[in-house]
């Protein structure tokens, strides 16, 4: 068959296919000149403080662009302690909805329910933002926060977190926002990983009598738990950047506080905020380390999750 | 064929921006003055064909664009100083006025009722006045059902010309302003929260209850807020208006500070208004282009004859004309092209 004559085709000249494979090699090491080069220009463009300040620079709570005294503490603490709250709320709210979409959910709801929660990945993060300031934050401030403050304000040590005048900003506010924009990632990974297990282990788990909850916990889980992780990374990357939405409702205050309630900043906030303005070489220099700090947050955190969902997708083809 | 009529586009394109290069002019700096240039510029582009292309990128970046020569003028909220301006080969002129009002929320009191002194904003800022009856508060506004509510001081997040007016006159009447914080367009604030914008320290002074906190005149007119009233230098208690900005304007020697560059904060005078401010024009002495300098010379030029409706109906405060001869004679005597002529 292969001997016979068959319809001829033009053969494209072997240089052709060398220069693709090139190009296509060229275009993906782009990436990695492209990061790279993003994080030469900001090594190189916070030189002064790097020199200034050298690591104290993370610990240090000064922020002073009069007195030119800068310290990353208070924003690196705003970013992480928002993203912690997004994912306290976010993460088991996203398990439930992806539970509910591929497990219990009646066929003819599971499409419009999946559509709703893309539909809210698709908002733009400015008007979260403003959705925040002008409904969330009025809302918090008159019926959440009294509670709170009320409730758990006199508990010792846990109470400090809830201390303060109800103003309806602040860091508890910031992260609460958060917590709505990355539910809509975290559940589409997380749906979206669930509905691999195959249905044979399912089934074979219900077979032996197991509850719903005992395939989920015990079945479901397990088989997916690289996948989740790697969706909660994805949703915390969005958290830890989040710029627009933060902006507006954490307060942007440069001082550190124990309470929730009281206003905070966060490294892409502060950016936003400060770099049209930042007048001064040392105050520039600072801003751009503390995008090279949020730079390195991040990248780790998606490194984590891109590994994690490298090793699931091995893991799957391993197992079927 | 696709390929070609692109290619013939890309050409136009570039031809196009080539010609519109030659006669439209560009500048970037201070969001604060940008609504009264942008309808300059809408007037002048009807008046005369002539395009002016403002970008409010924050007088920062204003101050690097006109520094690396990529804008025919910078602006900027904040004079630039002396030896600054020397360093860079820069002259300024101030071409726009404006001021900045304390605005505050409490239950029971009507707008324009509470009156403040500067030193007593300066200790609200510096946390050292927390209640709104304090002692101070109450002596200052007798009649006025001041309640116990704790002050929420609110500031501008965001780096701004607003800011540094507002500092730099809490630094002028605090001495203890001065040193423990003093003046800039962002500063590290002691207390209180900050709003991203005019809209964002409005809108959280609309939110909380016993906050204040300071906008643009201009804003806080449009948006209806409640105003308060100042105890000027004089010790007379105004009220913001065009009238009292320009008051302020009126007394000030411009020639006191190189680069025309006076703050008109804490000004003297019965009827002055005490956080007025002026907006900043920077210009290379020496113009590579000077068709796009003389351009920019016309814009403004015309901008002081024609423009003074148009700032008063935006609540800005037009330059006096005294001011702009002195401006004219400082384009005279200072811009210049290559072979050393005047440009003005």
């Amino acid at each position: 068959m292969s001997d016979s004559p068959g319809p001829r085709r033009l053969r494209a000249a072997p240089w052709v296919d060398t220069a693709f494979e090139w190009l296509t090699r060229f275009f993906a090491f782009l990436v990695f000149a492209l990061l790279l080069a993003i994080l030469a220009s900001l090594v190189v463009g916070s030189q002064l403080t790097l020199e200034k300040y050298g690591f104290s620079f993370i610990w240090s709570s000064a922020w002073d662009p009069v007195k030119e005294e800068f310290g990353a503490l208070v924003p690196i603490y705003g970013t992480l302690v928002t993203s912690l709250i997004a994912m306290l709320i976010g993460v088991p709210v996203s398990f439930g909805i992806a539970l509910f979409l591929t497990e219990l959910s009646p066929a003819w709801l599971k499409r419009p329910l999946g559509t709703a929660i893309e539909l809210l990945a698709a908002i733009p993060s400015i008007i979260y933002g403003m959705w925040g300031l002008f409904v969330f934050a009025p809302l918090f401030q008159g019926h959440v926060q009294p509670l709170l403050i009320g409730s758990l304000g006199g508990v010792p040590f846990f109470g400090a977190l809830f201390e303060g005048p109800p103003i309806g900003i602040g860091m508890l506010a910031a992260g609460l926002i958060l917590s709505v924009m990355v539910i809509p990632f975290i559940t589409a990974v997380m749906r979206d990983v669930f509905e691999i297990v195959p249905p044979m282990l399912k089934e074979s788990a219900y077979g032996l009598g197991a509850t719903t909850w005992e395939v989920v916990w015990r079945v479901v889980l397990p088989y997916t738990k690289v996948g989740v992780i790697g969706g909660i990374m994805l949703g915390l990357g969005r958290a830890l950047g989040e710029t627009m939405a933060v902006t507006f409702v954490i307060g942007n205050a440069h001082r550190l506080a124990v309470s929730l309630n009281a206003p905070g900043n966060s490294i892409a906030s502060a950016l936003a905020n400060e770099f049209t303005e930042a007048v001064g070489d040392l105050y520039f220099s600072a801003l751009i380390e503390l995008g090279l700090i949020l730079f390195l947050i991040t990248t780790v955190v998606l490194a984590l999750s891109k590994l994690l969902l490298l090793r699931l997708a091995r893991n799957e083809g391993a197992r079927t | 064929m696709k390929l070609k009529s692109a290619f013939g586009l890309l050409l136009a394109g570039a031809l196009l921006a080539g010609a519109a290069h030659a006669v439209d002019i560009t500048g970037a700096g201070a969001t604060f003055p940008y609504p009264i240039y942008a309808k300059w510029a809408d007037a002048y582009k009807k008046a005369t064909g002539v395009g002016m292309n403002y970008q409010s990128i924050g007088s920062g970046g204003g101050i690097k664009q006109i520094t690396a020569k990529t804008v025919d003028f910078g602006a900027s909220d904040a004079p630039m100083k002396g030896e600054d301006l020397d360093k860079n080969g820069l002259i300024q002129f101030p071409a726009i006025m404006g001021g900045v009002v304390p605005v505050y929320n409490l239950k029971g009191v009507a707008p324009g009722q509470v009156r403040f002194t500067g030193a007593l904003l300066a200790d609200i800022y510096l946390g050292k006045v927390k209640t709104w009856n304090d002692p101070v508060i109450v002596k200052l506004n007798p009649g006025v059902p001041l309640p116990s509510q704790a002050i929420s001081a609110v500031n501008r997040s965001d780096g701004s010309g607003t800011t540094f007016l507002f500092t730099n006159y809490l630094s002028k009447v605090s001495p203890e302003w001065k040193s423990s914080i003093g003046e800039g367009t962002a500063v590290k604030w002691s207390t209180g929260v900050g709003g991203k914008g005019n809209e964002g320290v409005a809108n959280y002074v609309s939110r909380i209850d016993g906050a204040i906190g300071y906008v643009e005149y201009a804003y806080a007119k449009q948006n209806k807020l409640s105003y308060a009233m100042m105890a000027n230098r004089d010790g007379a208690v105004v009220a913001p208006s065009d009238d009292a900005f320009k008051a302020a304007a009126a007394g000030a020697d411009w020639n006191s500070v190189p680069g025309m560059g006076v703050i008109l904060t804490d000004q003297a005078g019965k009827a002055s208004w005490p956080i007025t401010g002026a907006s900043f024009i920077l210009m290379h002495k020496l113009q590579d282009k000077p068709e796009n300098a003389k351009e920019v010379l016309r814009f403004f030029d015309w901008s002081f004859k024609n423009g003074a409706k148009m700032a008063d109906d935006l609540d800005y405060v037009p330059i006096p004309d005294p001011v702009v001869k002195l401006i004219q004679s400082i384009w005279k005597a200072q811009l210049k092209d290559a072979s050393g002529k005047a440009l003005y």
